[in-house]
């Protein structure tokens, strides 16, 4: 049996490695690939979470927060794209105004 | 046997995430977001959690990664470039910034080590059918709202995607039409007619799409 602290670090090492990248990278889909990560570590602490308390209301949660992900995806690369057709460019430190 | 499982993929997970923030060109940082969450998926696998791995795989390594491959590939990203004091310093700043929060959370969770669940889930009922009568029941109506998340993700994506008929989009008709004046040899593909290759800035409908 695989102690809760496991899941629980890796949890904590995929969410600093997102958090990371969204500090360090300019490309703004570099950064969407981290805030991905950062979801997918939270996920990873519920699925674990819901194995130790023996419940599937984690594994619900972790399908919601799917859910809402690919929400965002499909938004975020929208609003790239249409910032790329404006600024031919995705480096976020190029994008500084709130008009086009 | 899940111990090693377990520490493979758990290995696998947290080197391809952190090639995703290491690669220099967005396509391979891709590629290992894929491999990250296969392994992730792996390791729902591991932690008892069947259908939520395979909804990892389908819903993550297929459809949103496809998603993001593309637009990568739609708008031909190179390398980046990323030199200069500015991007040390900021680079400097995120690192150590990660590595404080990562060395107080495995402190936190060092000092609450806890044992493994002390029951195995009990068999007969497979996790999807579980999971199925419980997003049914207790929670249908935050499943009813999914779909309108769903519903409104849909449509904003294909409003914010389409552009705006504005100043902007017709500044960048005028871009996309410059090179359509020049000799026949760097006339745009084939759908364009020669004839009506070269409305002006202002025309509407036709260059308007192809800036497109």
């Amino acid at each position: 049996m695989i102690p809760l602290s496991w899941p629980l670090l890796l949890s904590a090492v995929v969410f600093v490695i997102g958090l990371v990248g969204v500090l360090v990278r300019r490309n703004a889909l570099v950064i969407f690939m981290s805030i991905e990560l950062m979801l997918n570590a939270g996920n990873l602490a519920f699925v674990a979470f819901a194995r130790q308390m023996n419940s599937l209301d984690g594994q619900v949660f972790v399908f919601f927060v799917m859910t809402v992900a690919a929400a965002e995806v499909a938004i975020g690369l929208a609003i790239i794209v249409n910032l790329f057709r404006l600024r031919e460019s995705v480096f976020v430190d190029e994008i500084n105004l709130l008009r086009g | 046997m899940t111990l090693t499982l377990f520490a493979v993929f758990a290995a696998v997970l947290v080197v391809s995430s952190l090639s995703v923030i290491l690669q220099k060109n967005p396509v391979a940082s891709a590629l290992f977001l894929v491999l990250s969450f296969c392994s992730l998926a792996g390791i729902y696998l591991v932690l008892q959690a069947e259908f939520i791995g395979m909804v990892q795989i389908i819903v993550y390594a297929g459809a949103i990664m496809v998603l993001f491959l593309f637009v990568i590939m739609y708008l031909n990203l190179g390398r980046d470039v990323e030199t200069g004091m500015q991007i040390l310093v900021r680079r400097g700043i995120g690192w150590a910034i990660g590595a404080v929060l990562l060395a107080e959370g495995a402190i936190v969770i060092g000092r609450h080590a806890a044992a493994g669940p002390a029951s195995s889930p009990a068999p007969g009922i497979g996790n999807a059918q579980a999971l199925g009568v419980l997003l049914y029941s207790r929670y249908l109506f935050p499943f009813e709202i999914t779909s309108i998340v769903l519903l409104v993700a849909m449509v904003g994506a294909v409003v914010i995607a389409r552009g705006r008929a504005g100043p902007a989009a017709r500044r960048g008709s005028a871009r996309a039409a410059a090179p359509a004046r020049g000799p026949e040899a760097v006339a745009p593909p084939a759908s364009t007619p020669p004839g009506a290759a070269a409305p002006g800035p202002d025309g509407p409908g036709r260059t308007g799409t192809g800036a497109r």
